[in-house]
């Protein structure tokens, strides 16, 4: 942490001439200067038009699902703000009702299929990896380093390469038309990440931690459940916050093994399906997508906290 | 409370050819504070990492008592450890930290609870048992550490460096809480530190390591006053001992223009491997400041003085007419004096010094094992 040594590299080319009283200032004065160069107005600005850019379709598409049938095919979602200062504005829970409960759509079905999808294939993958992040970091086999390296190269394998053995496999064990495949499958795609991830995690907890609970007489069983389980929560949090996001948004994995039952089809492949066959009915589609949305959109708002500290803990120290 | 056995006792570490411990043998009797102390790198730390389980043992055997515990787990030893960086679990409060082993081994709660408000008291540590140890200072992290070690009530205490952590202040203070601790509760310990002061102040016995490779072991005033070898000698003491290779002539070592006078033992004891030298040793305070002419003085050009108040210490260089010598203290190649605080020389002058007489210590050149 030496200060004298890391100053220099932070001072830009233009801001050298002046004389160095950067030591002096300490760190009260670094604290400032970092803020200084973090809050440029100039990055400020780009930041919030970017951010506004990006967040555009997403308000057309909440403003087009509560707009009515009629309007939204005769005047753009932006022509409501204009209606609605002059008091002509109509909006409508219409679409939704249609969209989750109407006879040819029904996405309140599709919805719970999602959740049934989306909480076993991120419960499962975080406990096998767990327990395999554990034994690598913890438990001193022979050939250890070379499994951990296969096993995280398994990575470079493309899952589209990977998905008609699966398949095959799945219709030869006669799971097929169940919730295992979709389960099972977003499992495998997500444990070698899962693992390493969890295991970089867990090797940075101070080995001397370990050491002393086996002096403390805790086995394996009790170091991983009383002391190296509480100390991951945030990247356990952070792992299952990306996974779920990842299983609930999937299209290609569920439409593969899932696509050709509807009863097992999650809320993707539904709204999917109904861009193909009905790209007319604005109406119900923007109703149905925004029913997708919605969950990822609550827990990433409510869970973010976690997501960014589970992304950082792994860098920074303390 | 047990004793503990290094039975040549060996680790090698995969892929390296000098084992980190070599044939360590080592008796610590019951209830012993023992230290092992050694520059770094000499397997103090391993040879108590064998003894709590948590680095094989490659060779010979390792006893607590007259279990045979070589190939036990660390969990069944029965050992309690404090740890350099204390170790302490960071989502447990202070209580919960304690009492961990105990919850672990499955005591019952009441008597958890009542194990810990002791061990906390003995500690000081009652007000803060309800917090977390990030909220804790560095001070009171380590009475936590060594709070966690005294609820186990465990056969061994092992402490590694658990003081280095600390401003120098608090080491001075916990040293000696420590060492009044491990009196009261009479439970065997064994003691890893760099730091040769702690080793004296607070060990019953102290063992020295160098490479791998036990030196000695004895009480602190036996480490002091006879060192078993040159190694010995060097590392024992603050300010260092001065020690340096003469020449022999006539049964005295020439120590610049003086003859200090070797004794008819040491001198049959040499060998001709030795080539006619001998390695002589002297602490700065067994030098005395004399007149000039005085038989077996040798004179100390003054480099430097340092005044610590009850003391003075002069480093200075030896002045001799038959060439270079090699005295030197520790790490500087300089002879340390100690002298009246009141009546210090100046810088440049030249003082003459001779031996107090019984006071040198008498190494073969060759093998640096003590002659006298």
């Amino acid at each position: 942490m030496s200060r004298d040594v890391t100053e220099p590299a932070v001072v830009p080319a233009g801001v050298t001439s002046t004389p160095a009283p950067t030591a002096r200032r300490g760190l009260g004065g670094r604290a400032a200067k970092a803020r200084r160069r973090l809050s440029n107005p100039w990055a400020s600005g780009i930041a919030i038009c970017l951010a506004v850019l990006w967040s555009i379709p997403t308000l057309g598409l909440l403003v087009t699902s509560f707009r009515p049938e009629l309007d939204i095919r005769r005047s753009g979602w932006w022509t409501v703000f204009g209606d609605a200062a002059a008091g002509e504005g109509v909006f409508t829970f219409r679409n939704y009702e249609t969209a989750l409960f109407g006879s040819s759509t029904s996405l309140a079905d599709y919805f719970i299929n999602s959740v049934v999808i989306t909480l076993p294939s991120v419960l499962i993958p975080i406990s096998v990896a767990l327990l395999a992040a554990y034994a690598f970091a913890w438990i001193d086999f022979p050939g250890r380093d070379w499994l951990f390296i296969v096993v995280f190269a398994l990575q470079i394998i493309p899952i589209q390469v990977t998905m008609i053995p699966l398949l095959t496999t799945y219709v030869n064990v006669g799971i097929n038309g169940s919730f295992w495949p979709v389960w099972l499958s977003h499992s495998i795609f997500a444990l070698p990440l899962a693992i390493f991830l969890l295991h970089n995690f867990m090797k940075d907890i101070p080995p001397s931690l370990v050491e002393a609970a086996r002096v403390d007489g805790a086995g394996h069983v009790k170091i991983f459940f009383r002391v190296v389980m509480p100390l991951l929560v945030p990247a356990i949090a952070a792992f299952g916050i990306f996974q779920f996001l990842w299983v609930w948004n999937d299209l290609l994995v569920s439409l593969v093994f899932a696509g050709g039952t509807p009863n097992v089809a999650p809320l993707t492949v539904r709204v999917a399906e109904m861009a193909g066959s009905r790209g007319g009915d604005w109406h119900i589609l923007s109703a149905g997508a925004f029913i997708s949305m919605i969950v990822p959109l609550i827990v990433f708002l409510s869970l973010q906290r976690y997501f960014v500290r589970g992304l950082l803990a792994g860098s920074v120290k303390g | 409370m047990a004793t503990v056995t290094f039975d040549h006792a060996t680790r090698l570490y995969p892929g390296t050819e000098r084992p980190a411990v070599d044939q360590l043998n080592l008796h610590i009797e019951d209830g012993e504070f023992l230290v092992l102390v050694g520059p770094s790198g000499c397997g103090k730390s391993t040879s108590l990492r064998m003894l709590a389980g948590l680095e094989d043992v490659n060779g010979g055997r390792i006893l607590i008592g007259d279990r045979d515990v070589t190939d036990v787990q660390p969990k069944d030893r029965d050992i309690a450890m404090v740890f350099q960086n204390y170790a302490l679990y960071p989502h447990m409060s202070v209580a919960d930290n304690m009492g961990f082993a105990l919850k672990i081994a499955g005591t019952p709660k009441a008597e958890i609870r009542q194990r810990v408000e002791e061990a906390a008291k003995i500690l000081d540590l009652t007000e803060y048992l309800d917090r977390k140890p990030k909220a804790l200072s560095g001070g009171q992290r380590q009475r936590v550490a060594m709070g966690r070690a005294i609820v186990r009530q465990p056969q061994v205490f092992l402490m590694d460096e658990p003081l280095s952590n600390l401003d120098a202040k608090l080491r001075v203070q916990t040293r000696t809480q420590i060492a009044s601790l491990q009196r009261r509760l009479g439970v065997t310990t064994v003691y890893v530190t760099h730091d040769q002061t702690e080793a004296l102040t607070m060990g019953d016995r102290i063992a020295v390591l160098n490479k791998g490779v036990l030196q000695q072991v004895g009480t602190p005033r036996e480490m002091y006053d006879q060192p078993a070898n040159v190694f010995v000698a060097g590392f024992i003491g603050s300010p260092a001992m001065n020690i340096g290779t003469f020449q022999v002539k006539d049964g005295a070592a020439l120590v610049g223009n003086a003859q200090v006078p070797l004794e008819r033992t040491v001198v049959d004891a040499l060998t001709e491997a030795d080539g006619g030298k001998v390695t002589v040793g002297f602490r700065p305070e067994s030098l005395d400041v004399v007149g000039s002419g005085t038989a077996g003085s040798f004179q100390v050009e003054v480099n430097l003085v340092e005044e610590l108040g009850s003391d003075a210490f002069v480093y200075g260089s030896l002045k001799s007419d038959v060439g270079a010598s090699d005295l030197s203290a520790g790490d500087s190649d300089q002879v340390i004096v100690r002298i009246d605080p009141r009546e210090v020389p100046m810088k440049g002058d030249t003082i003459n010094v001779a031996i107090k007489p019984g006071q040198s210590h008498v190494f073969s050149a060759a093998t640096g094992n003590r002659l006298s």
